[in-house]
């Protein structure tokens, strides 16, 4: 039985638009921008709040980057929102220019990031983006795990002056991380203790990583769960201090193995600590259309890949 | 300021663009040189700036709030801004010569990474400066700061779709506090713009758009100056303002008008000299 329990399932997204309901009563600086997507955002309440301070682009995301970077010259905060493939790989050169090139203070919050939009399919299913935005110097890159987290890391990047990269989702998932809890940016949650093997996880993947957890301790095996909520910049030492009791690790995460956590893992333990290392995530493919539950099962994306690579990499010590 | 003054200040700024693109032997002459006028007017005149009240000196901040702003898109014509803004006093003078150079404030392409006093925002990747004046707008109208912002573009860029999109948005969210341009030379790389990708009628365009479109000789400064005043006063209607502005690319120097070969091309030792001859040291050399 998990230390982990759950009464609801939300949206990460609705705690996107909880946050920015918060962040409308409380911070007159904070803007938000939308490309013709209000609802799919959860942006009602804080458009009801404040309708000065939101900026409707219509279909044109290219333009929305830009906008929000001239609004940041100005001395506001914008958030500049839509699906995740339209806000990161169609305005890839727009981002990089006008806001990270240029240093500006605009926050990219995307929703629908991943395959469990599902029925959409592959065209809107963007599995590089964290890729795409870790590689931008400067970029800040976050993928919170659930309701809770995502209202306060909504809250979180505001107050933080530089580009950010807020990445959620569409399904509903289990609500388990506190209420109006503080979130720190680039600080790494451990969630369960363990010294045989460590998760770390990101986004939807963190809950599955809790239920692989719990498999693995029926086996006999103590995994160390760590919800690496900012993927740039990584906690480094968060890491470091985990595989140095478990001597091997499995990253799990809801994109592309090229370009996403696991990878930036790899890459800093390959000149710190080389260990055995197992990644759950799309291996070079595109997603289809589906339900999501099921999707996440085909693409290996669920507490029982995380198990199975998991017992891979205790093999490999 | 008298016209006489600001034609002076031109001449001088053309000696900056060629001598600074000679010497790192690279950037682009001839849209610096057919927007010099423009821009002189813009930062000597039709700009109100902020200023050290003791001095009379500008003062650089990155918010622009409460002082006109200024934005160029077609970010590869930076000898020019480099040079309005080192003649205007943002930076000194001498810094002109480091242009393109390694361990240099002056990119190849303007951008506020190297903390250069005076540039709000890269540019380079065509068409993304429109869209960022509207954003600085729109910050000034929730900041009520009724001052006022421009946007320079070309006419090659017109080819780019973001432009558009920037298009249809300023007119529909009612910013009509900027004042944008289009350097109508004719040319883009690979040559003249009507056989690259036609613009057709620019005019019609931006008036179906929703813009008050004006016409002005962008090398005629008598003509630039009443242009830039009339503008101003026709804004605050709800409508944003395009002015299409016919230069010549390489204008002040004779054998590089009326081509695009020297978009991109810089001059040798004689062709600046015989480009440096055409043009008075009115301000002194850097």
């Amino acid at each position: 039985m998990s230390i982990y329990t759950y009464e609801t399932k939300k949206d990460t997204r609705s705690g996107f638009g909880a946050g920015m309901e918060f962040l409308s009563l409380t911070n007159p600086k904070v803007v938000a921008l939308c490309a013709d997507l209000i609802g799919s955002l959860k942006l009602e309440p804080f458009i009801k709040n404040c309708p000065e301070r939101f900026f409707q682009t219509g279909i044109a995301e290219a333009n929305m980057i830009g906008i929000a970077a001239g609004l940041s010259i100005g001395g506001y905060i914008p958030f500049a929102t839509t699906f995740a493939n339209f806000g990161t790989g169609r305005v890839y050169d727009q981002i990089r220019q006008s806001v990270a090139y240029s240093g500006k203070n605009v926050k990219i919050a995307c929703s629908h990031a991943g395959l469990t939009l599902g029925e959409d399919g592959a065209t809107h299913q963007i599995l590089e983006d964290i890729g795409l935005m870790k590689m931008l110097p400067g970029m800040v890159v976050i993928n919170p795990c659930d309701y809770n987290q995502t209202k306060a890391a909504t809250i979180a990047v505001a107050n933080y002056n530089g580009p950010v990269y807020l990445r959620f989702g569409r399904p509903v998932v289990p609500v388990f991380t506190p209420e109006d809890q503080e979130f720190v940016i680039g600080k790494a949650i451990k969630l369960i203790e363990g010294s045989d093997v460590s998760i770390f996880a990101t986004g939807h993947l963190v809950w599955e990583s809790i239920l692989a957890a719990d498999i693995l301790k029926e086996k006999g095996i103590h995994a160390e769960v760590i919800n690496i909520h900012t993927i740039k910049p990584l906690d480094t030492q968060a890491i470091l201090d985990s595989v140095k009791k478990t001597n091997c690790l499995v990253s799990a995460e809801e994109h592309q193995i090229n370009g996403g956590l696991g990878d930036s893992i790899a890459q800093f333990l390959a000149t710190t600590m080389p260990l055995p290392q197992e990644f759950v995530g799309v291996y070079d493919s595109f997603g289809e259309s589906g339900k999501p539950a099921d999707l996440m099962d085909k693409y290996g994306l669920n507490a029982a890949s995380i198990v199975e690579k998991s017992l891979k990499a205790i093999s490999r010590k | 300021m008298q016209t006489q003054e600001l034609i002076s200040i031109a001449s001088q700024v053309r000696r900056d663009i060629l001598r600074m693109v000679h010497g790192c032997q690279s950037g682009h002459p001839g849209g610096s040189l057919g927007c010099t006028d423009l821009l002189v007017g813009l930062y000597f005149e039709a700009m109100n700036l902020k200023l050290n009240a003791s001095n009379d000196q500008v003062v650089f901040n990155m918010s622009g709030l409460g002082e006109d702003v200024f934005f160029l898109s077609n970010g590869h014509i930076s000898p020019v801004l480099y040079s309005v803004l080192a003649r205007r006093g943002y930076f000194p003078i001498d810094e002109l010569s480091t242009f393109r150079k390694i361990n240099s404030r002056l990119q190849g392409h303007p951008t506020p990474h190297e903390h250069l006093e005076g540039i709000r925002i890269a540019s380079g990747s065509l068409g993304q400066g429109l869209s960022v004046a509207i954003g600085v707008a729109q910050a000034k109208k929730l900041n009520h700061d009724s001052s006022v912002v421009y946007c320079l573009m070309g006419d090659g860029e017109q080819n780019e779709g973001q432009v558009w999109e920037a298009a249809m948005y300023a007119p529909h969210h009612k910013v009509d506090n900027l004042i944008a341009f289009i350097d109508v030379n004719g040319q883009q790389i690979d040559g003249p713009t009507e056989k690259i990708m036609n613009n057709r009628d620019l005019q019609l365009k931006y008036e179906a758009f929703g813009w008050k479109v004006l016409h002005v000789d962008g090398n005629d400064m008598a003509g630039l100056q009443l242009c830039l005043a009339n503008a101003k006063q026709m804004l605050g209607n709800d409508i944003p303002m395009m002015i299409l502005m016919k230069t010549e690319m390489g204008a002040g120097v004779d054998f590089m008008m009326g081509s695009h070969k020297w978009h991109g091309v810089a001059p040798n030792d004689q062709q600046l000299e015989e480009a440096l001859n055409q043009l008075s040291e009115t301000l002194g050399d850097y």
